[in-house]
């Protein structure tokens, strides 16, 4: 059975009447769901809509337009690299396939321990400092091997 | 030379709260707005020549005087979904500058009578969002938001909406579908947001380095203003600089100022022993330059557009002779195809079909006439849609196709780059 915490509840609540619709308050409300399960399930979305009183087409609609909300399972950490123009002349595609190698997985595909997933992401906005990658919100920059495997172990012991 | 008017206190870390922003001036020009009839104020920003800093580059008064003057309440949405590959001076803007962009908008509104405003920002943009968030929390309880700002009797209302990863929600009514609760589609134009936006209701979408651009026009006047750029590109433009050279970064330069000295003098030069071969000025979308063409232009709209690229969102990718064309459209397309938000037939057909050829290309196993096929299906996706993505995509393939098609074909009939030197599985798994 699909549940979310009391305090997003509240939160979805709030942004049902912080816009001048309610249809607005999609976006923030998978959110919710997101950062509290790690990705959006078709469970999540039958609750989104009986919660917010909103159809579950226009739920589902919105939640598959966007590339941010997570169409299934990913790990605790979720590593998009970034390998548009910038980035891929800094060597970002041959990274990805650096970290993929490294956790022993495909893009798209969740560590063992559920720890880690990998995912091949648009221009994150962060060329000067290119390659780039977000591990969840947090943006990793002027990447390198070395520098994954901190990150990657920093991640790890967490 | 570089020309802070916008950036002048981003290097201190003061200037990001409410107390340090104020004690360099800032929301002076506020107050200043507030001795003005909106009337004026509109007519400073047309005679100023100030142009959308986001990509489109249309004059931003022009934009406003489309409002209908028929007393329905209006929007002023503030157009942070920066997603142009190669940009990132809004993200800069933002982190270092949020009450900025608030005094902007609040002057901006002001002036086209907007009581409520929302800055759209990019999903993968949340802790900007964050900081934006607190500065408007500042902004509050400091009386700059909310009814009577500053005894002025005029009442606004700001707001923050983050967006969850679509390119196309930086197109201005993709963004307001997107506001809306809706997918991030496009509508078609006419009606134009002035008259028809948000919920139907007239409204504004300017990017973040417009809006705040409005304050300086105030603080200097329309010819303290025009002192920087060009009759027709006046003031000071952010370029975000990335690829080949020294010292990637945000510059902020006049309007018209040599692409050469960008390179060269702010951006400390390419590599040791490398030569420039190719400079995509304006984000992925505009046409790419050969090196004679960049060492020889203005970074200005009409500079831009006569050597048949364009300025946009001031996203320059600079490309050494290391790199591989072929191997870079690829990169783009993969791009477009993605981001088509598949309304529109030739786009959403036609960003898939010149991706495959490109990767049929790159994979060895195209035929030459391929290429003019690429070429083709590009050209006609142009000017047939509802909105630019489509020809985002195009202009790209038909430029690099044209000016570097040697390297195209060396790679269908050798299956491997004229550059590396080898085979795509080679180069990239």
């Amino acid at each position: 059975m699909f549940s979310l915490k009391e305090e997003r509840v509240a939160i979805i609540k709030k942004e049902l009447e912080r816009y001048e619709t309610r249809r607005s308050a999609i976006i923030p409300a998978l959110y919710q769901v997101q950062e509290e399960h790690g990705w959006i399930s078709s469970e999540a979305i039958d609750y989104l809509a009986n919660l917010m009183d909103i159809p579950v087409a226009d739920i589902q609609e919105v939640f598959s337009f966007y590339t941010m909300f997570n169409k299934k399972e990913c790990g605790k950490y979720h590593l998009q690299v970034c390998t548009n123009v910038s980035c891929a002349m800094a060597r970002s595609r041959e990274l990805k396939d650096y970290i993929c190698q490294k956790l022993g997985v495909k893009a798209g595909e969740v560590t063992s321990d559920g720890k880690f997933s990998v995912s091949q992401v648009e221009c994150l906005g962060s060329c000067d400092t290119a390659p780039v990658m977000q591990s969840n919100f947090d943006y990793h920059e002027n990447l390198n091997e070395a520098k994954i495997d901190q990150i990657i172990d920093s991640l790890r012991a967490k | 030379m570089e020309a802070r008017i916008l950036s002048e206190h981003y290097a201190k870390d003061e200037y990001i709260g409410l107390a340090g922003y104020k004690k360099y001036d800032g929301y002076k020009q506020l107050e200043e707005a507030f001795k003005k009839q909106p009337s004026e104020i509109i007519q400073m920003v047309k005679d100023s020549g100030l142009r959308g800093r986001g990509g489109a580059g249309f004059p931003t008064g022009t934009k406003w005087s489309f409002l209908p003057d028929n007393g329905e309440e209006r929007y002023l949405l503030c157009n942070a979904d920066e997603g142009e590959p190669g940009t990132f001076k809004d993200r800069w803007m933002m982190e270092r500058a949020p009450h900025q962009l608030i005094e902007g908008m609040i002057i901006s509104a002001f002036a086209t009578k907007c009581q409520k405003g929302y800055i759209y920002i990019r999903g993968e943009y949340k802790y900007v969002a964050d900081i934006m968030e607190k500065a408007i929390q500042e902004a509050y309880d400091d009386g700059l938001l909310g009814k009577n700002i500053l005894g002025s009797g005029f009442d606004f209302d700001l707001d923050i909406y983050l967006g969850a990863g679509a390119y196309i929600c930086g197109e201005e009514t993709g963004l307001i579908s997107s506001l809306e609760g809706l997918k991030g589609q496009p509508k078609l134009k006419p009606p134009f947001p002035a008259v028809q936006g948000y919920l139907k209701k007239p409204s504004i979408v300017n990017n973040v380095e417009t809006l705040a651009s409005v304050i300086y026009i105030l603080r200097d006047g329309v010819d303290g203003y025009r002192k920087f750029g060009t009759e027709r590109s006046a003031g000071t433009k952010i370029f975000s600089v990335s690829g080949d050279v020294q010292k990637p970064g945000n510059y902020e330069v006049p309007l018209g100022y040599s692409l050469k000295q960008l390179i060269e003098e702010e951006c400390g030069g390419l590599k040791p022993g490398r030569k420039l071969k190719a400079v995509i000025p304006g984000g992925s979308s505009a046409p790419v330059l050969t090196a004679d063409e960049a060492y020889s232009v203005g970074m200005d709209y009409e500079s831009l557009q006569s050597v048949g690229s364009m300025l946009g969102s001031g996203a320059v990718i600079i490309m050494d002779d290391t790199r591989c064309m072929v191997d870079l459209l690829d990169v783009i397309l993969h791009f477009y195809h993605h981001e088509s938000c598949g309304q529109c037939t030739p786009c959403r057909e036609g960003t898939g079909w010149i991706h495959k050829i490109g990767r049929k290309i790159v994979k060895g196993e195209a035929r030459l006439q391929d290429i003019d096929l690429m070429e083709t299906v590009a050209k006609n996706m142009m000017g047939k849609t509802i909105c630019a993505l489509s020809d985002a995509a195009a202009l790209p393939t038909i430029s690099f196709v044209q000016k570097f098609r040697d390297e195209f074909e060396f790679f269908v009939r050798e299956g491997r780059s004229k550059v590396k030197g080898q085979t795509y599985a080679q180069v990239h798994g």
